[in-house]
Formats: C-alpha cells, sequence, structure tokens
C-alpha cells in the first residue's frame, strides 16, 4: 500500500532537489524512446503512407500526362472507378489474378515442402544441390522471363523440341489463351520454389530429432510422423510462407509482361498487369491509380492475416 | 604492397583530387546556372538532348551543333523509359532543351503544354511529307519535325519466290495465293507482327486503313474484312500461329532464318538484313485488297523544342531543330538511319539512287499519322484494335465479333 502512495505522491513532492532530475532523467528516457521509434515512423509515413495515399486520392482524379506539366487533376468523384468496374479486361483480370495466385502458392509449397524434406536427409552434395536450388531466386525476373519465353516458343522453342523426340506435338504454350496462363503459373512456380524450400528448410531444422526417435519407439515413422511431428511443428512457419507467398504473387507484373505481355488476347492480364497498362501504356493514371487500389485492399487483407498469425506465433 | 613507382601513385592521387575538384566546380557552375535563370551569355550556346536513339545518331546532331554554334549534352534513354522519363521531368521543370519524340506521343506530350510551338522559331513543315504535318500539329499549331521517317512494307525472299514461280502480290488475292504456294516445310508463305503491343496495331494498320476501314469505329465492314483476311492467312496455314507473339524484331529473324518468305518490316532492318550472308531480299508495298495505293501508318521521330523558360535556349533549340530538317541535312541522316527524308522531293530522288528504300518511299508519300484522326486518344485505339486481332487469331472470336467486342469494350 505504502508503494502505491509513494508513486502517487511522488509529482507533488518533487520539490526536493534530486526529484526534478529523476523526472528529466524520465522525460529524457522517454523522448530517447521515440527518437529510436522516430525514423521508422518518418519511413513508414515517407515510402509508403504517401504513396499510398496518394495513389487514393489520384484514383478520384482525372489524372493524365497533362497533370505532369500543368499540376491540374480535375476532381471525377467514382467515375475511375466505375471505368474500372465497368470494364470487360477488369473481369478477366481478377478471375486470372485468382488463378495466377491460387495455382502458383500451391505448387510452389507442395514442391517446396517436398524438396525442403528432401533435403533433411544427408546425402553426398545436398548442400551443392541445396545452393544450386537457389539459382531462380538469384536471376533477374526480367532475364528469367525471356529465357523462358525462348524455351516456350512453339515452333523453335527448347521444351517443344524435346518434346517431339517422344512424338509429342508442338504444345502452343504461350500462344493458345487456354494454355498461355498455365504456362506463366508455371514459370511462376519455377520462381517462387527456392523461396519455399528454403524457409521451409529452416523450419524444418528446428524440429528436435528427439521427438522423432521417441516416436519412432511408438511405431510412428513415415506419414504417420510427418502427420503427428513435423506439421504441427511447422504449422505457424507455412502460414507464414504462405501469406507471403500470396502478397508477393498478387502483385507479381515483370514475369508476365516478359513472357506474354498480358496476352494473348487478355487470358493473362492480372490486376497488377492491368494497372501497369492503364498508367504507363494508356497515360490514364486516375484508372491505372483505382485499379491498383482494389490490388491494395486485397493485398492488405492478406498482410493483416499475416500480422495476426506471426503474433500468435510470437504468443505460442 | 609497397608502390613500385611513388611519383606515379602520387601524381595519380594529384589527379585525382584535381578531377573531383573539377567535379565540384562543374557542379557550383550547374548550379549557378540553374539559379541565374536566363543567362543568355553562358547558357545560350549550350543545349542538352534527349532522345532514345544510341551513339550512332551523334555524328548528325554534332553537324548542326556546329552550324548553329551549340555545345551539345546528349542524353540517350532507353526506348521504353523515355515517355516516363519526359513526364517526371515535365513535373520537375528539368525538361531538356531538344527533346525527341516517337511521332504518335507528340501530341500526347504537346496537350500537356510541354511544348512550344515551332512557328515561334520561324520554323514550319512545309515541303514535307502531308501525314508528317498532321502527325506533329495539334490544334493547328506545329510543335514538332521529323527529318526522316519511315513505315512498313512487304519484304519477299527473291530466291524462294523464284523457286516458287510466284511474283511479288500486289493485292490480297495474290498475296493469299502467294503465301500459300510459299508454304513449304518449315517455312511458312508469309509473317507478321500480331502482338498486342503497339507493335501489332501498327503491323495491321496497311490492311485496315488501305480497306477504308477506321480507328474512330472498327466495327465496321471495311474491318472486318481486313482482320478476315489476315485471319485466312492463319487458317491456311500461311501464316504462323505465333505471329501473336512475335514483335517485329522476331519477324526479321523468322525472315532471315528462312522460316518465312514474306514478312511485313521496316526499313530499319535493313542493316541487320544486309547483314545476313546468302539473303536475297527485296521490298514492295503492302498489297491492298484492290490492288490500289497502300494507306500505310507513318513512323519515325520528331524534334521538339519544350517549355524551358530560357527564350534564348529556347531559340537557339529552335535553330538547332530546324537545321536537322533541312533538306540536305535531312539526306545525311536517312543516310545514317536507313530511313526516308521527310521532304517530298529529297525523298523521291532518295528512292531513286537508293533501290532498296524505293518501296517505303512510295509508301511515305501516301502514309497516314496514327494521331492524325484521334490526336492524343490514340492510345485508346490502338489498344483496341490489337485487342481485336488478337481476339480474332487466337480463335477467341470471329473477325466481326472481335472488332465488335473490342470497339465496345473499355480498355
Amino acid at each position: 500500500m505504502s508503494v502505491s502512495v509513494q508513486t502517487r505522491v511522488r509529482p507533488e513532492t518533487a520539490l526536493t532537489p534530486i526529484r526534478p532530475g529523476q523526472r528529466r532523467a524520465r522525460m529524457m528516457l522517454g523522448m530517447t524512446r521515440w527518437l529510436f521509434v522516430t525514423p521508422a515512423v518518418v519511413f513508414v509515413a515517407v515510402f509508403f503512407g504517401y504513396p499510398v495515399v496518394k495513389n487514393v486520392i489520384m484514383s478520384f482524379q482525372d489524372y493524365t500526362t497533362k497533370t505532369f506539366f500543368t499540376g491540374e487533376a480535375p476532381w471525377v468523384g467514382f467515375a475511375n472507378y466505375a471505368a474500372t468496374f465497368g470494364s470487360a479486361v477488369f473481369a478477366t483480370s481478377v478471375v486470372n489474378t485468382a488463378l495466377f495466385t491460387a495455382g502458383s502458392i500451391i505448387m510452389q509449397f507442395v514442391i517446396g515442402l517436398g524438396l525442403a524434406l528432401f533435403f533433411r536427409r544427408n546425402f553426398p552434395l545436398s548442400g551443392f544441390l541445396r545452393g544450386l536450388l537457389l539459382l531462380p531466386w538469384l536471376l533477374p525476373l526480367i532475364a528469367s522471363s525471356a529465357v523462358w519465353k525462348w524455351l516456350l516458343d512453339q515452333d523453335s522453342g527448347a521444351l517443344n523440341q524435346f518434346l517431339g523426340i517422344f512424338g509429342v506435338p508442338a504444345i502452343p504454350w504461350l500462344v493458345s489463351p487456354s494454355l498461355a496462363l498455365v504456362a506463366v503459373i508455371g514459370v511462376n512456380i519455377w520462381l517462387g520454389i527456392p523461396f519455399n524450400t528454403t524457409i521451409l528448410y529452416s523450419g524444418l531444422q528446428s524440429v528436435p530429432p528427439e521427438l522423432y526417435e521417441a516416436a519412432s519407439l511408438d511405431g510412428a515413422t513415415g506419414w504417420k510422423a510427418f502427420w503427428n511431428i513435423t506439421w504441427p511443428s511447422i504449422r505457424s512457419v507455412v502460414s507464414v510462407v504462405i501469406v507471403l507467398g500470396v502478397v508477393y504473387t498478387l502483385k507479381v507484373v515483370d514475369i508476365i509482361l516478359g513472357l506474354t505481355g498480358g496476352g494473348p488476347a487478355n487470358s493473362t492480364q492480372t490486376l497488377a498487369t492491368n494497372a501497369y497498362h492503364q498508367s504507363f501504356i494508356n497515360f490514364q493514371f486516375g484508372i491505372g491509380a483505382a485499379v491498383s487500389n482494389v490490388l491494395i485492399l486485397v493485398s492488405f487483407v492478406f498482410a493483416m492475416i499475416y500480422l495476426a498469425i506471426s503474433r500468435k506465433a510470437v504468443d505460442e | 604492397m609497397k608502390p613500385r613507382f611513388p611519383e606515379h601513385t602520387r601524381s595519380r592521387r594529384l589527379r585525382s583530387l584535381v578531377g573531383a575538384g573539377a567535379m565540384v566546380a562543374t557542379a557550383a557552375l550547374v548550379l549557378t546556372g540553374c539559379s541565374s535563370g536566363g543567362g543568355s551569355s553562358a547558357g545560350g550556346s549550350k543545349l542538352t538532348i534527349e532522345d532514345y536513339y544510341t551513339a550512332t545518331y551523334n555524328p548528325n546532331y554534332n553537324v548542326c551543333a556546329k552550324k548553329v554554334g551549340a555545345t551539345l549534352t546528349i542524353n540517350h534513354v532507353a526506348g521504353a523509359g523515355l515517355i516516363a522519363k519526359v513526364l517526371q521531368q515535365a513535373s520537375s521543370r528539368t525538361l531538356p532543351d531538344v527533346l525527341m519524340l516517337d511521332n504518335p506521343d507528340v501530341q500526347q506530350i504537346a496537350s500537356s503544354g510541354a511544348l512550344s510551338p515551332l512557328s515561334d522559331y520561324g520554323l514550319s513543315a512545309d515541303g514535307d511529307v502531308p501525314a508528317v504535318k498532321a502527325a506533329n500539329t495539334y490544334k493547328g499549331k506545329l510543335y514538332g519535325l521529323q527529318p526522316v521517317t519511315n513505315s512498313i512494307a512487304l519484304y519477299y525472299n527473291k530466291k524462294l519466290l523464284q523457286d516458287a514461280g510466284v511474283t511479288p502480290p500486289k493485292t490480297w488475292d495474290e498475296l493469299r495465293a502467294a503465301a500459300k504456294k510459299l508454304t513449304t516445310g518449315k517455312t511458312y508463305g508469309f509473317a507478321m507482327s500480331n502482338i498486342n503491343t503497339y507493335e501489332g496495331t501498327w503491323q495491321f494498320l496497311p490492311f485496315l486503313w488501305s480497306n477504308g476501314g477506321d480507328e474512330k469505329n472498327i466495327d465496321s465492314t471495311e474491318a472486318t474484312q481486313a482482320l478476315s483476311f489476315v485471319n485466312d492467312l492463319q487458317s491456311d496455314g500461311s501464316l504462323s500461329k505465333s505471329s501473336i507473339n512475335w514483335a517485329q524484331a522476331d519477324v526479321n529473324t523468322q525472315f532471315i532464318a528462312g522460316k518465312a518468305a514474306m514478312m511485313i518490316n521496316g526499313p530499319w532492318q535493313l542493316p541487320t538484313l544486309n547483314a545476313a550472308k546468302g539473303l536475297e531480299f527485296d521490298s514492295v508495298p503492302i498489297p491492298t485488297r484492290t490492288g490500289s495505293a497502300p494507306v500505310a501508318p507513318l513512323g519515325g521521330e520528331a524534334f521538339t523544342v519544350p517549355q524551358t523558360k530560357n527564350a534564348a535556349t529556347m531559340k537557339l533549340a529552335g535553330k538547332f531543330v530546324g537545321c536537322l530538317n533541312a533538306a540536305k541535312m535531312q539526306t545525311v541522316i536517312a543516310k545514317n538511319t536507313g530511313n526516308v527524308p521527310t521532304n517530298i522531293t529529297a525523298s523521291e530522288a532518295w528512292g531513286k539512287t537508293h533501290p532498296q528504300v524505293s518501296s517505303f518511299v512510295t509508301t511515305v508519300q501516301t502514309a497516314r499519322a496514327r494521331t492524325g484522326e484521334l490526336g492524343p486518344d490514340w492510345p485508346k485505339a490502338a489498344t483496341k484494335i490489337y485487342t481485336a486481332v488478337q481476339l480474332a487469331l487466337t480463335g477467341k472470336a470471329s473477325p466481326a465479333d472481335a472488332l465488335k467486342q473490342a470497339q465496345s469494350q473499355n480498355q
């Protein structure tokens, strides 16, 4: 009781010589704390807050090439959103974005997890091969997409040449509207495997081997061990990999632009490529901003899920 | 390691110091140059140029720099990045003194108010091909001059045509028959770019325009006939289905590799074509349905004088652009770039002395500017056109439906 009284009393009895110093010290401590936070706050405000707010404002303006010189951008209300939702390409883009993201994430994860489990066994060259696996991650995306464009070419591409050996007729990978999206997703899966493998592999490293030893004594090996030990132990890593993967995949433009440019006949157009096209090819920056705001909103939902998961992971 | 030549290292250090000093001095000069604004004595003889060419174009600039008495700072930007850079420079008021723009972009940039009318410097496009004037005029004022221009024509492989007993076609029927006859084994009779970019639109335009079609409304009989024609070439097997993924450079590669007997392409490919060993080729204007003169799109880049708020420099820039566009200079630039002079008399003379570009000279006379009708609204129309071509060639819609869909959809 005396303690609580003392703390409450302290400010009033602050006239004694030592007390002001203490108070100053406390104030300094508070200020120092804020000083440490300030750079992060300024950074986020300038490099994330400003562009996002600017983008939202832009989506309500008639923002054209003229704006850059005159600074005039008349307010148009929801006209840009009406134009966005009214265009036939938008519906295609939404469906393609969903297919592209879901397809990429599922396959990247399954293959990534498979490889991570595979590399957990010790075998000669395992470290070297694991390093080699990172290669797609290290290449500039635009270079990868250019190479894949050659590989997937219908007439002279290496893939069709190879399949031709087995008598498979030339497959129009990037030419057929129904196959192009599959091809683009395939390339994106290839690009995403290193990320998934690496994170999942490190997640697997944290599972204590004693658990498996104990489990094997109880007769749990193979799939049983996987479902009862491995999977529950890496569950939080799995959710982080998937949520981050979704956010990364939603905003992919370079691979699609490099491979198909959104074609043929808009069959690989996603929200991200649509926003790019509106802004930098048609010079309709307002509509481009409206499309990318839709994308930001979707990403935001997943970012929230990510925050919730990572907080839960810390609490655990 | 001990330096073996102490004097050398010292001199190097000294030199780098001097270099740093010079850099600081230049920075100071640049800064004062900016703040003084109207510095007519020092700033008046300096010009900055921005383009998406390469260093091979510099000699052309140097000739005119000497003539008007200017020192040049030449800045070559990657093609795709030019417009983004120009917009950024427009908002920060750092536009160059002389700006090169692809001709369909001139009206777009002029509409923003960033360019100055060339009549201010006593310049006009009189004597140039009419379409050049149209492409560079916005609301009745001329904003750009093109020393050279280009268009597209039908290249053909002489040997392959001879072997098949085919003469270069003049009409659609002849082209279709020739392409079919020339399609053998791994060789397609005909190649063109139908990619989903403005390159695809640009290649389809001769068929659309020559047949009386119009970009204002592509849901028309004339447009349907044009698109059906290209679609027929593909269904005949004369045009590879991959053409929807080919840029013009890819088409050229196919032609050089002997995988296409005829192709649509521009004179800028001539250096590459001439370098190909054992390739004998020639070109004719693009065939039309009735055999009349083709209406092809006009290409090439224009030089403009941006609003830089420095009257003296702008005047000098105007003089410089005037020099580049002088008939004599046009032929110099044509020689260096493989293009066609825009001055009518100069181009006719040029076609006679340079048989490889004669078909382009013919085409350019009747060529049409892409922005001539719609001005800054052209990009939307261009997107609609390549979308229709892609819808039809991928079999997603019949040519008529493809055009209808593309015309009605808000891209």
